[in-house]
């Protein structure tokens, strides 16, 4: 990666970006076929998947078969690295003990950032997803509707290779006629939930997720994504050609050495650094947005990680996309005489309308699976099928108690196994023993793969009981003060999770499967904490004035016009989908903003 | 630890290898740590592998920390790993792919979720020496396969266990857990409870017919 140090910084840049994850790097792609020049300053290191990556070891290759540690908090193998829910040197803190007022952050301090492990799953947001106070006369609409980021949907797919199929359904959008690659065939365990589900009203269908399932069609999509720019299209092209597709083996969450999944690196930052108009700085913290007497972004202080130095890089604009929460402890550590409470707060709303997926999971064993003939169930390194979301009728007529909904995610099929694959056998045995000898080896083949379960991620509206704010005397390990956070659950979001558990359940049932649901005394413990999905969004809010939101439709601060948001801070609200495609969309919709205002002069 | 006081005489030439391999083990594993308390449960002071490990090297245990167990300990370690996962016609044993190791690499861990499991296996592993030698003057590496058998099948019933047998009870649960853990994440492993992934192909061409036949769909 030709990346530079602190030492080779230019004078000065038209764009200033803080992140290099999906945002940052869609931003970065964005501006810099378009030949705007940029800098990025990553908080990690520099990291390269082409080599780094460990697609094919087993779990005996690594320490303590590969389970997850203090230093790997998502095994080993994951492709996660200085980063984790707690970094030594880096806290936060939660202004309640209570457990249910916790949240979780996860930090990812790597160049490419939370891209590297992510599973690619890539749902648009629907119609309603935006409109949540119109529909469901709860939370904040949106400034902007589907229509506004369709034609960005399109292009994103487009450009990272998302595979699936057009369901037609409602409030799950189709994508473009061409846009999507072919979704793989599923597997035993999704065919035959398909199968049964239907007692119960689950539709299932192939999910959509950012894996090359055939090579990208190089001879025509640049021209797509990069009309009349002959520039962008050949540099595109060449690196559409160097990625290849899907070889069915291996989790994605390793990293993909081939290229066949999306990450920031191989999709976004190769094919902008080869513009020449990118410089990538790593280890570097950002600690303060600079602004004028005007009150306009001047440039970023970071620390130069590698000797500890305060350094300053200047730009025409600053773009943060440093993931939603490290943007928003940004803009509250940029304090000056014109904005005492942080940076672009006129309003009071930074850190305010943190939202996570609402979620639950239920697991159970389906004895139907059991001594299945032997076969390769890899696929896609990750689910190939999902249930949507399709209770609208019951929604529009409030019958449900929650606005909105819920996807449910498998969990399947005869995976690689890992230290835990004979858990629970003695209860499937049944004799209330301890197997061992021959005995145990039987019964592991007949169970192994025998486990089907889903897991929810649903909507959830912001609250006023949900934001962070500065603490008052903790400081990180470079002085930088961090992160206070209050969690609050609403009744939406706890019918949500009653409703998760007892439509799995009866999914499970409906496939033959022995569940014992929880109780209802446990609901807390029953749903993952705030934070725990690693879809926090939110905290600086995009809305219709500047009293009420701290971004505009654009994505641009209201008080600080060469200031914009490209991660999932401008969120109004988590949808029943994973937020990083529509992150991406935004950023990519941004940046073009970001373009024209910058010719007209205004920024 | 102490040593099992009715232990059989062994011969003066095992005696020296095992004196020899002990030496060599604890001198080439940690110099600053006393052989004497190599033996004890207190928790490990090495350190871990620390947040940017390399990936894509391949990893043997005493690799990143240094490992515990002394070669008598290993031996009641690798005979209760083959108990619980001896060879058959289509897999190999649990000892013969590296379990024992995996083990040791486990309760030697620096990290705090393995502390517990560092005392639980070796008291445990004095506790079957000890009882192997309290009923048939041998240590339990040295046992029949009856006689080992005989002494698991005591364990392996949590509701029948006796009360003086509930500590070792738990301890063979959880040295059966990691055990089979360790076993089925090796090749050998994976391939003996029918895993057959993680090889590159051109097509996914999702399930044969035999699969969709056995549950229905075909």
């Amino acid at each position: 990666m030709p990346v530079i140090t602190s030492n080779t910084l230019k004078d000065t840049y038209d764009v200033i970006i803080v992140g290099s994850g999906a945002g940052g790097g869609q931003t970065a792609y964005t501006l810099t076929m378009e030949g705007v020049k940029v800098l990025m300053l990553e908080a990690g290191r520099s990291f390269d998947p082409a080599t780094e990556v460990a697609m094919f070891q087993l779990p005996s290759h690594a320490p303590l078969r590969g389970v997850s540690t203090p230093d790997k908090q998502y095994g080993f193998h994951d492709c996660s690295i200085n980063s984790g829910w707690n970094i030594p040197g880096e806290p936060y803190t939660n202004a309640s003990p209570e457990p249910e007022h916790q949240f979780r952050w996860w930090r990812q301090r790597m160049m490419g950032g939370r891209t590297n492990h992510w599973g690619r799953i890539s749902l648009r947001n629907g119609p309603y997803d935006f409109k949540p106070r119109t529909r469901f006369g709860a939370g904040f609409d949106w400034p902007i509707g589907y229509e506004d980021v369709a034609p960005y949907y399109d292009k994103v797919e487009m450009l990272v290779g998302v595979f699936g199929t057009n369901e037609g359904l409602e409030n799950s959008p189709d994508s473009s006629p061409g846009v999507l690659q072919p979704a793989p065939k599923l597997r035993v365990g999704e065919l035959y939930a398909q199968k049964h589900g239907q007692k119960v009203g689950a539709k299932i269908v192939p999910i959509h997720r950012a894996v090359l399932t055939k090579p990208q069609d190089a001879d025509t999509l640049p021209a797509k994504l990069h009309p009349k720019n002959a520039k962008a299209q050949r540099i595109l092209a060449e690196h559409m050609r160097m990625r290849a597709p899907c070889f069915w083996a291996t989790d994605c969450h390793r990293g993909c050495a081939i290229r066949a999944n999306y990450d920031s690196q191989t999709v976004h930052l190769r094919p902008a650094l080869a513009t020449e108009n990118l410089d990538i700085l790593p280890n570097a913290m950002a600690r303060e947005v600079t602004i004028d007497k005007q009150g306009k972004a001047t440039g970023v202080t970071f620390i130069d990680k590698t000797n500890g130095q305060e350094r300053h890089a200047a730009g025409r604009v600053v773009v943060l996309a440093a993931s939603s929460q490290e943007s928003v402890r940004l803009l509250l550590n940029s304090k000056s005489a014109l904005f005492p409470h942080g940076l672009a707060n006129s309003s009071g709303k930074v850190g305010k309308y943190i939202t996570d997926s609402v979620s639950s999971s239920v697991g159970a064993h389906i004895p139907a699976f059991e001594n299945m003939p032997v076969h390769n169930e890899d696929g896609a390194g990750g689910p190939h099928a999902y249930v949507p979301w399709t209770l609208h009728d019951q929604n529009r007529n409030g019958e449900l108690g929650f606005p909105g909904g819920y996807h449910l995610e498998f969990t399947t099929g005869r995976q690689m196994p890992s230290l835990t694959v004979v858990n629970g056998i003695d209860r499937l045995a049944g004799d209330g023993g301890v197997l061992y000898g021959k005995r145990l080896k039987e019964d592991a083949r007949r169970f192994y793969g025998c486990n089907l379960g889903f897991g929810a991620q649903g909507t959830m509206l912001p609250n006023d009981g949900t934001y962070c704010e500065l603490d008052p005397t903790l400081k990180d390990q470079w002085g930088i003060p961090v992160l206070r956070f209050h969690w609050k659950w609403t009744d939406f979001d706890l019918n949500q999770v009653r409703h998760q558990q007892k439509f799995i359940t009866e999914l499970l049932q409906a496939a033959g499967g022995k569940v014992s649901p929880k109780t209802e005394a446990d609901i807390f413990k029953t749903m993952k904490p705030g934070g725990s999905v690693i879809h926090e969004v939110g905290g600086a809010i995009m809305g219709e004035d500047r009293e009420t939101s701290v971004t505009n439709q654009w994505s641009q601060t209201w008080d600080v016009k060469n200031l914009f948001l490209a991660d999932g801070a401008p969120f109004a609200s988590t949808a029943d989908k994973n937020p990083t495609l529509t992150i991406m969309a935004l950023a990519w919709r941004m940046a073009d903003h970001l373009m024209d205002e910058l010719k007209k002069g205004n920024l | 630890m102490s040593t099992p006081v009715d232990l059989p005489r062994m011969d003066r030439r095992k005696a020296i290898q095992w004196m020899l391999s002990t030496a060599a083990t604890v001198a080439a594993r940690d110099t600053g740590l006393h052989a004497a308390e190599s033996t004890t449960t207190a928790p490990p002071l090495a350190k871990g592998y620390g947040p940017d490990p390399s990936m894509v090297k391949v990893y043997q245990p005493g690799d990143v920390w240094p490992l515990t167990l002394s070669e008598p300990q290993r031996r009641a370690a690798h005979a209760l790993c083959d108990v619980i996962i001896p060879a058959d016609a289509s897999s190999p044993s649990a000892s013969s792919v590296g379990v024992p190791d995996f083990i040791d690499e486990w309760i030697s861990s620096p990290y705090p979720a393995q502390a517990t499991d560092r005392r639980i296996v070796l008291e445990g592993l004095k506790w079957i020496d000890d009882e192997a030698s309290r009923r048939f003057k041998k240590v339990f590496a040295e046992l029949t396969d009856e006689q080992q058998t005989a002494i698991c099948d005591d364990l392996c019933h949590p509701a029948k266990t006796k009360p003086e047998h509930k500590a070792a009870a738990a301890f063979f649960k959880r040295y059966r857990d990691l055990t089979a853990g360790g076993y089925y994440t090796t090749a050998e492993g994976m391939k003996a409870i029918g895993y057959v992934g993680n090889v590159a192909s051109a097509t996914f061409d999702g399930p044969p017919l035999e699969a969709l036949k056995h549950v229905g769909l075909a």
